[in-house]
């Protein structure tokens, strides 16, 4: 599961990540033309709308992709860095660099790609941007107030207009297109050149066609998460499915031994994991089970991946779940531990044994039950497991 | 030989998405520029000046959010791949020249004042901005940020806003 910096690509070949990536970006931006100053006003002052059109098109695939990946959990969002939002520091900075725009002709990225194919203006440009940037450092404490004002977090641009991502993805998809049209129509008039390949049909069209049959299908159907969760919410499909059992007398064999080829997932809340936990186990929870670090957790190798909770039931969602997931060598203990408390660490000799199996299991529990408190409570000193919590990935500019 | 014709820009446009969703499944973040430029001005303050940097607020906050040499960032391996990846474009399509492009109607040094000045504002925009058009505008479009739309809105806006006051550099 994306993104794969830090666990699958380590940091330093995420550097030659780094410079591949910035070879593609700097050779599209060449080949759109954004290496002159000219082509890039040009949509400041109608006769050249080149810079909408990338753009434009740039976002809406890159914004459709990220949903696409989001939706069949490809690509953990929780994990995509997401430029935080203040609200006037977002403003200001942006009519600052507006008038840079005009003025200069240029963005930075914009001015890095025109240096390398040797565009003077540009490599000033680079240049005035190194003081544009050392005088807001210098003069800092005058601007931090501004700068960190208005913080507003993290905020996806569709959850502060209340509507859906699709939907939002549907309007903004809509919009580039019809400004595609309008603008071509504009430049037309000012330039007074016909540009027919510039509207975005026949072949456009039909790509597009095809690209919004595809997101009405992959929007009305729902997302995989949401689809695995409805199925393990369901009792018929969940009464049906037979995971693995590991009867409690079993488990706590295994603790006993401190077998480590089990590996124990505790399904119950933080709170109740923090009070007391068996021995080598992670807390997980149902929701929390798409994440990219709970994908993680499960992928212990070559052990007996055993689903604890309270109750049978949420073990028996939790594995389903997991199956779906692809993950196999589930096994659930039946009673929960609810049925771990009450006949191991509780343990109440019975007066009437009724067989030999019977009396064998009593003496096990007996002993289980002097023990494993005491295993439990060792481990507790040893301090819990640290979970392993992926950060959000650092970012921006 | 004569120069070839740009790529048609909604294929660039599409291209350039692509890079930029691959860019957030390997990494997790989108593209930038600007951040490249803010590692750029520590390394060399901090060269020339290490006792200023350890004394002024920015690059403190700077070194206390990055640990190691300021140049070894992703966004600054990221933009030497910007100037090779334009060098090797400029090659192939026959652009590649030293020239200081302006409008006729102006001299060499409006061109260099004004590429200056545009510059020095949009590193200053983009340092209050936390991004410019490739990290706040285009990358936050790709992923629905609020910020990056809403600095977006303003580049473009103030960018249409001014652009009437400043027409003589360019038409």
């Amino acid at each position: 599961m994306a993104p794969l910096v830090p666990d699958i690509i380590g940091n330093e070949l995420n550097f030659i990540v780094a410079i591949l990536i910035g070879i593609a970006f700097g050779f599209i931006l060449e080949q759109a033309g954004f290496s002159t100053s000219k082509k890039l006003v040009g949509l400041f002052y109608g006769y050249d709308f080149t810079v909408l059109r990338v753009f434009f098109t740039a976002g809406v695939t890159a914004m459709i992709g990220v949903i696409a990946l989001g939706h069949f959990g490809m690509l953990d969002l929780n994990l995509i860095y997401i430029n935080p939002t203040f609200i006037w520091s977002a403003i200001v900075g942006g009519l600052i660099m507006g008038l840079g725009f005009v003025v200069g002709g240029f963005c930075p990225g914009t001015s890095i790609c025109a240096a390398g194919i040797g565009k003077i203006d540009a490599m000033i440009f680079v240049g005035g941007s190194f003081l544009g940037v050392y005088a807001f450092a210098e003069g800092y404490p005058l601007f931090e107030g501004l700068y960190k004002a208005g913080n507003w977090g993290s905020p996806r641009i569709f959850e502060i207009m209340g509507m859906s991502q699709a939907l939002f993805a549907f309007l903004l998809t809509f919009m580039a297109v019809f400004a595609f049209i309008v603008t071509t129509k504009i430049e037309e008039k000012v330039s007074g050149k016909k540009n027919p390949e510039f509207l975005p049909v026949k072949l456009y069209a039909s790509l597009a066609v095809i690209a919004v049959l595809i997101g009405i299908s992959a929007f009305v159907l729902p997302n995989r998460q949401e689809y695995i969760i409805n199925q393990a919410s369901n009792d018929t499909k969940l009464s049906s499915f037979n995971p693995g059992i590991m009867t409690i007398d079993e488990l706590a064999f295994r603790i006993l031994d401190e077998d480590q080829k089990i590996q124990i997932i505790d399904f119950r809340t933080p709170e109740q994991f923090k009070e007391i936990n068996l021995p080598n186990s992670v807390n997980l929870s149902i929701e929390s089970m798409f994440t990219k670090d709970a994908i993680q957790m499960l992928l212990t190798n070559h052990k007996k991946r055993v689903f604890v909770a309270d109750d049978e039931v949420t073990e028996k969602k939790a594995a389903f779940i997991a199956e779906k997931l692809g993950f196999d060598e589930i096994y659930i203990v039946p009673g929960g531990l609810n049925s771990f408390k009450d006949n191991i660490l509780n343990f109440k000799p019975s007066a009437t044994v009724n067989s030999k199996q019977e009396a064998d299991t009593y003496t096990f529990r007996e002993k289980a039950s002097k023990i494993i408190p005491k295993i439990i409570e060792e481990n507790k000193l040893k301090q819990t497991p640290v979970k392993k919590e992926t950060k959000r990935t650092l970012g921006g500019c | 030989m004569s120069e070839t014709k740009y790529m048609n820009p909604y294929l660039a446009g599409f291209l350039l998405g692509l890079l930029l969703l691959v860019t957030v499944f390997i990494t997790g973040r989108g593209l930038g520029a600007s951040g490249a430029v803010k590692s750029g001005v520590v390394a060399i303050v901090n060269t020339i000046a290490p006792s200023h940097t350890d004394n002024t607020h920015f690059y403190k906050e700077y070194f206390e959010e990055h640990s190691g040499n300021p140049l070894k960032s992703w966004l600054v391996f990221e933009v030497i791949g910007v100037v090779i990846g334009a060098f090797i474009s400029g090659l192939i399509s026959n652009r590649l020249k030293f020239t200081l492009e302006h409008s006729p109607k102006i001299t060499n040094n409006i061109r260099i004042i004004t590429a200056l000045l545009g510059g020095a504002l949009f590193g200053f925009g983009a340092q209050l901005g936390r991004g410019c058009t490739s990290g706040a505008a285009l990358s936050g479009m790709g992923v629905l940020s609020a910020g990056g739309i809403i600095t977006m809105l303003a580049i473009f806006g103030g960018a249409y806003a001014f652009a009437y006051f400043f027409r003589k550099l360019w038409i």
